[in-house]
């Protein structure tokens, strides 16, 4: 494990940032109440101080705590919509992808058209249709509402290649039928890949979801990173010099969307060895 | 044959508008109750002078949009105000309708992602190109890693930090809106280096962020064109090396990028939207920002929908060319 990380060095250095990020997480855990990330716990706009290691908000929040809590929850909306968009997307490919026919035109015609039109807006619409204030699940759901477009197409381009390969021929000689060749021979060999396509979809559902809470969609309550940042936007913390409001949630973003895209980089060259004769 | 497939890319054309205007009638009345009537009721309660105006709209909504009729002609009657452009006043800026809001904002958008679309990409592919050629300078292996990471980047985050750093620590730039408060817009030099100076930051943010991307397409292709035997065979007959590189190499591994510049011109109106928030540029995505705050039922939609109809457009004009750009596509269906 350890020999192979030194050859991909790109998946070493992901797994590393993702683990600082785990690591601050169970260490705030521990040494944070996150009762503190509520509004009207400590003294407002206090830079940061041993009591408050990353200051405090305008609203009386613990920016520590706040991250503590927050990070999960970004997180967990990452995991949730990616998850399902990349479950969803699987099925549909292999569905079009495999069996191929009328049922593929409709699938591929529905992902294409779906991928033209600027996610992010939908998403308001939705949003804003469903309106009376989102949770984290909820908010996971709505992301997830359009995650699936992506792997969909991906993973059926891959489907396609897949299934014209001798072993698929073999298997398919051999008397296997349609769920044994996909579920025995096909996704096996799809693993990386689909690995890859998952920390794709992460990643873009955090930044959908970050999206949407910088503008104003999100769950009000909850101090997920984007509804931290969108505090920051809403009382001009930059304009004002409140400069510890902000970096701490902007480093967590940036430490986020940095390790999974060296995570994808990663597990694109186990995907795709060959990648790696060029750089 | 040509004038079918152009037949046929409008058709999809039309499906798109078509669905656009679908999803802006069905989505807000999914939930059971309509959000726009809701609004427009609790607008109206507020009275004053303005409030008079909303009480008319709150009427020929009823007349149009009304429980008593049957849904399928609210449905039509939404299909057709909205292929005529008509999106309604706007709930939040009354005496003004939704479209001219949005031809205001139009240009603002459309020249700060215009320009730094093509900028990225000009930029991108061809440091790409000359990162994949054996021959290419040293520096470029130290230039490439960060631009790679800033690829990972939402645009607004480094928008953030760099409107810290510049506007805010330096203050070398205006942090703030479109041009300065005060300026009357008009075609004078002073006028357009105020707003020049203005959407230098933003701009800055967007093109650091793309220039990766177009980097690493055009990387990947330039390595997959540089394998092919007709490269072997240009170097065998002893050409000359700029040429294998700019006649071989580049021309053929540039045909993918133009697609994805098209695609992501026709972006251009929904590309950047945090960052315009960010930054109080007066586009599109500011206006949108603005509606949401607002609760503005008609200006979102309407937004909504240009957004999708530009980008609809785009496409359609990109498939018209794009066979004329690689004459190994055909206008004939494959």
């Amino acid at each position: 494990m350890l020999r192979y990380l030194k050859r991909n060095p790109s998946l070493a250095v992901g797994i590393f940032l993702l683990a600082i990020l785990v690591v601050f997480i169970a260490v705030g855990m521990l040494l944070t109440d996150p009762e503190d990330a509520r509004p009207l716990s400590v003294p407002a706009l206090r830079r940061p101080s041993w009591a408050f290691p990353f200051g405090t908000d305008r609203q009386g929040r613990d920016l520590f705590a706040a991250m503590v809590v927050g990070t999960p929850l970004t997180l967990r909306i990452g995991f949730i919509a990616g998850i399902l968009g990349v479950t969803i997307g699987t099925i549909l490919a292999f569905v079009a992808g495999f069996y191929r026919g009328a049922v593929d035109t409709i699938i591929r015609g529905i992902a294409d058209i779906g991928l033209t039109v600027p996610g992010l807006l939908i998403l308001i619409i939705i949003a804003v249709s469903v309106r009376g204030g989102l949770t984290v699940n909820q908010m996971a759901l709505v992301v997830a509402s359009l995650a699936w477009l992506n792997p969909t197409r991906t993973i059926r381009s891959q489907v396609l290649t897949l299934r014209e390969r001798g072993y698929v021929e073999v298997a398919r000689l051999s008397g296997m039928n349609g769920p044994e060749i996909i579920f025995f021979e096909m996704i096996p060999n799809l693993l990386p890949y689909l690995g890859a396509t998952l920390v794709n979809a992460v990643s873009a559902a955090i930044l959908a979801s970050i999206g949407l809470e910088v503008l104003g969609l999100g769950p009000l309550e909850a101090p997920t990173l984007g509804m931290t940042l969108y505090w920051v936007n809403f009382n001009a913390a930059i304009i004002n010099g409140w400069w510890w409001w902000w970096t701490a949630p902007i480093a967590i973003v940036l430490l986020v969307f940095l390790g999974l895209f060296f995570m994808t980089v990663g597990l694109d060259e186990i995907a795709n060895p060959r990648l790696r004769r060029s750089v | 044959m040509r004038l079918l497939y152009i037949a046929r890319r409008f058709a999809v054309f039309l499906l798109i508008v078509w669905l656009a205007a679908s999803l802006n009638f069905f989505l807000p009345r999914l939930s059971g109750q309509d959000p726009v009537r809701t609004k427009l009721l609790a607008e109206a309660q507020l009275g004053g002078y303005v409030q008079a105006g909303i009480e008319d709209m709150v009427k020929e909504y009823n007349q149009k949009f009304g429980l008593d009729k049957p849904l399928w002609r609210q449905y039509l009657t939404y299909v057709g105000d909205t292929t005529r452009l008509d999106f309604n006043y706007s709930i939040s800026n009354y005496p003004r309708t939704v479209r001219d809001l949005i031809a205001e904002a139009l240009p603002w958008t459309i020249g700060l992602l215009g320009l730094t679309t093509l900028f990225s990409f000009a930029i991108g592919t061809f440091l790409g190109a000359l990162l994949a050629w054996p021959g290419a300078p040293r520096w470029m292996r130290y230039v490439m890693p960060p631009l790679w990471a800033l690829h990972a980047i939402p645009f607004f985050l480094l928008g953030l930090i760099l409107m810290y750093l510049f506007a805010f620590q330096l203050r070398l730039l205006p942090i703030f809106g479109g041009y300065s408060p005060g300026a009357a817009p008009a075609f004078n030099i002073s006028f357009v280096l105020d707003v020049i100076a203005h959407a230098t930051l933003p701009a800055l943010s967007i093109v650091l962020v793309a220039t990766g991307g177009w980097a690493l397409g055009m990387r990947g292709m330039m390595v997959t064109t540089m394998g092919e035997d007709y490269v072997t065979f240009a170097e065998a007959k002893g050409l000359k090396v700029s040429t294998i590189f700019l006649r071989y190499c580049v021309r053929n591994a540039i045909l993918p990028q133009t697609t994805a510049l098209a695609l992501a011109l026709g972006q251009i109106l929904s590309g950047a939207v945090l960052v315009e928030v960010i930054f109080g540029y007066p586009g599109i995505g500011a206006l949108l920002f603005q509606a949401i705050r607002e609760n503005d039922h008609f200006l979102i939609q309407g937004i909504v929908f240009t957004v999708i109809v530009a980008l609809g457009f785009t496409t359609f004009i990109l498939d018209v060319l794009y066979p004329w750009l690689d004459p190994r596509i055909s206008y004939q269906r494959s």
